[in-house]
């Protein structure tokens, strides 16, 4: 953690009229927000709120249509390695064992080899995945993916994680592993990103909102002031549960 | 012609594939050469002196006495000459005189040395339905063919048997293009396919005796017409200009023509025998032949 | 009957360890072998390549290779045969009737295989991984490696498909090789040689060595991939 404070940070994480579109459909629509660094920011909304996209954008993997993404460091990246990571919802298993899936990883983010090793033990024993390392990834349940594609994400030493609907396909018992995961890596000081529709989990992890609707930010709250009284009516008949898309 | 300028073409198109195919390859393929050994010649003959096993009987005894390999392709006539005028062998060694004199003409090869004979035989089914077995005059088995429109295989293939064919037929004084029908069956292949091809259909078909003598599925198929003169069938041998493509094995390639004309080549082409029958008859002094 | 006659003389060849027959054996083997390698090392990447590139014309491409697999053979060595005669562009190389210029017809029939079948795969199989190697710098290109390996067990099938082009194929082989006995003679080769000879039982004979030899190599290619991609989930 100290060790953390002592390196430069990619952050604060600037989003300034952001817009994307597909054919003639602008699905996120003149967003911006920050990100500073620290705690756990939840993306929030109804289907097709456009959560999903503004973290891809947010983690480069879209060209935004106008609008900036910006970092404190170019490209969110300190001495030319990418400090910020990204899981997804359905976890990207490459078919190889989980340790060769970190492996992977750690060689293409450019790793050396002697340090590759380290870090994937050090990541396999963090996350309590030793007994998984020899697996094939693909064979592993649902909720061992999940867990192996954070743990994936971790080894890489991002300062900032996106998570795209993490637990969205798991059974509650995973869900709540993973959930225990992310507040350990919030307390490790790594800044979390993570898109949502359960409100249930957003209550439990989240330190501010971001409450999405038809591709247009509503709401930007710090999380106790949001559940207490969302101020946009969208976002009080989500939290009612009438708003679904 | 549309064919040769469109192949053309298209191989442009492929070169730089198979040159990076080349640079591949070397390295895998580079045993089988060396195993091969260093000294070789390559000979561009027909498919009657290899399908016979003349060349198994050959080659042997010339290279335990001159160590030179001889790599032999066998073709058509007209094959084996067209191989040779593209310098793709050193020398050619084949059996249509009137092709073999032009090639030597145009300054693609030669002189031509004459080297042995052997026969054409008639082969048809023993059922006979034109009714020529036994008869010595091919001319007139020919002509009896024509007229009862029985079924006859051509090789169609510019080989020496199928030129030696076009010239019996005319011989008979029988004009193809006119007469011709579905009894007439072209089918541009070996002596053997055509002999297999003739034995399906119960159709006559000229051969080589050393092929007929060697070949194996006779099924109902019989020599009907032999001992014509018209009917030899003469070899000749040349080396390819090596002006003309200078990477032919001048020595290596004029010592195998003078070995097969000499007395040890000649007597080993008259030694050779299947089933107690000679089929070749070395005539290289013989110089009109 | 010629059939039991074939089996006789199949089992015959291989119980009999005639040089000559094990040498034309071999000379298959390698040849083929040779080919799917050259057209293994040339094709997976291309067919990668073609999966993730993105350029005009790109589904004309993809519809010539895909046309490509049903090259015939003897197109294929009338080709190479008119690039390596001693009176073709390649002819100072002196390939014509050896078996290296077999080896660059057959690589020329089975890359076609090679390249629609990895291009197919690989675009499967990008689809699914896109995102996470992205998101960890792969991007473009560069995600190749990583395609090519993770659909290893899959294209094991491209490269069989390929090597059975190759192992059955006569036309080629004949035309740029020449079936020299005992230097260019090959399986398919020696038998349309027996064909035409008429003997044939052996021509079937050997055949049915051929079609052995095909199946051991096809179930041990087989076998192993099964066990890998288990192994690989």
């Amino acid at each position: 953690m100290s060790g953390m404070r002592d390196t430069p940070s990619v952050l604060p994480l600037t989003v300034s009229g952001l817009a994307f579109e597909a054919g003639d459909r602008r699905l996120v629509d003149d967003v911006g927000f920050s990100i500073a660094r620290g705690g756990l920011t939840v993306l929030i909304g109804p289907n097709g709120s456009g959560k999903s996209l503004t973290l891809r954008l947010c983690h480069g993997l879209l060209t935004p249509s106008a609008g900036t993404v910006s970092w404190a460091a170019e490209r969110g990246t300190i001495a030319g390695v990418k400090r910020h990571a990204m899981v997804f919802q359905k976890p990207v298993m490459l078919r190889r064992s989980a340790r060769a899936n970190m492996l992977h990883a750690l060689a293409a983010a450019g790793v050396t080899r002697g340090e590759r090793a380290a870090r994937c033990e050090e990541a396999l024993a963090r996350f309590g995945l030793g007994v998984l390392a020899e697996r094939p990834a693909r064979l592993m349940s649902g909720g061992e993916q999940q867990r192996l594609a954070i743990a994936r994400a971790w080894s890489l030493r991002p300062q900032v994680l996106f998570l795209d609907e993490p637990t969205s396909q798991l059974d509650p018992g995973a869900t709540r592993q993973i959930e225990e995961m992310l507040a350990a890596l919030r307390g490790e000081g790594i800044t979390l990103v993570m898109a949502t529709h359960d409100m249930g989990q957003a209550r439990r992890l989240a330190d501010r909102v971001l409450f999405l609707h038809r591709g247009r930010l509503v709401e930007d709250a710090e999380a106790p002031t949001f559940f207490a009284g969302p101020a946009s009516p969208e976002a009080r008949a989500f939290i009612a549960g009438d708003l679904v898309w | 012609m549309l064919t040769k300028r469109h192949l053309l073409a298209a191989t442009t198109a492929f070169l730089a594939l198979g040159a990076a195919a080349l640079a591949q390859d070397s390295r895998p393929a580079a045993p089988a050469q060396a195993q091969a050994g260093a000294r070789f010649i390559t000979v561009a003959s027909t498919t009657s002196t290899v399908d016979s096993g003349l060349f198994n009987h050959l080659l042997p005894l010339f290279r335990a006495k001159t160590g030179i390999e001889v790599r032999v392709i066998s073709q058509g006539t007209g094959q084996a000459l067209d191989t040779g005028r593209r310098g793709d062998a050193d020398v050619v060694f084949v059996h249509a005189r009137a092709a073999e004199e032009r090639f030597v003409a145009e300054g693609f090869g030669g002189p031509r040395r004459p080297v042995m004979y052997n026969d054409f035989v008639l082969i048809g089914p023993k059922s006979d339905p034109a009714g020529i077995k036994g008869s010595r005059d091919i001319a007139a088995a020919l002509t009896a063919i024509q007229t009862k429109a029985a079924p006859f295989v051509s090789r169609g293939d510019r080989s020496g048997t199928h030129q030696a064919e076009l010239a019996l037929w005319q011989a008979a004084r029988i004009d193809l293009a006119a007469t011709r029908g579905t009894w007439y069956r072209e089918i541009g292949q070996g002596m053997g396919a055509a002999l297999n091809t003739a034995g399906g259909m119960n159709a006559y078909v000229l051969s080589d005796r050393a092929t007929w003598l060697s070949f194996r599925n006779r099924g109902d198929l019989d020599i009907l017409v032999e001992g014509d003169r018209r009917l030899f069938n003469q070899y000749g041998i040349m080396l390819v200009n090596p002006q003309r493509h200078p990477h032919v094995k001048q020595a290596d390639g004029q010592a195998f023509i003078d070995w097969i004309v000499g007395p040890e080549g000649q007597k080993a082409i008259a030694d050779y025998q299947i089933n107690g029958q000679q089929l070749f008859f070395a005539n290289a002094s013989d110089t009109g032949a | 009957m010629d059939i039991a006659q074939s089996f006789t003389a199949a089992f015959g060849l291989i119980l009999g360890g005639d040089p000559a027959f094990l040498a034309i054996v071999g000379l298959s083997l390698t040849v083929t072998l040779s080919a799917v390698s050259v057209a293994a090392v040339i094709g997976l990447p291309l067919g990668a390549l073609l999966a993730l590139a993105r350029f005009p014309g790109r589904g004309a491409v993809i519809v010539l290779v895909n046309a490509l697999m049903g090259l015939p053979p003897v197109v294929a060595g009338l080709l190479v045969f008119l690039l390596l005669s001693r009176s073709g562009p390649l002819g100072p190389l002196g390939l014509l009737f050896t078996p290296t210029a077999m080896v660059v017809a057959q690589a020329l029939l089975v890359l076609p295989i090679v390249i629609a079948i990895t291009r197919q795969l690989t675009e499967d199989l990008h689809a699914e991984y896109r995102e996470h190697l992205a998101s960890i710098g792969l991007t473009g290109f560069r995600a190749i490696p990583t395609l090519l390996w993770d659909g290893r067990f899959a294209l094991a099938t491209a490269i069989l498909a390929g090597f059975g082009r190759a192992s059955a194929e006569v036309g080629a082989v004949l035309i740029v090789g020449g079936n020299i006995a005992g230097y260019t003679r090959t399986m398919t080769t020696a038998i349309a040689l027996e064909t035409s000879k008429g003997d044939l039982p052996l021509a079937l004979g050997l055949g049915i060595v051929l079609i052995l030899l095909t199946l051991a190599i096809n179930a041990v290619t087989y076998g192993a991939s099964r066990v890998g991609a288990r192994f690989a989930g």
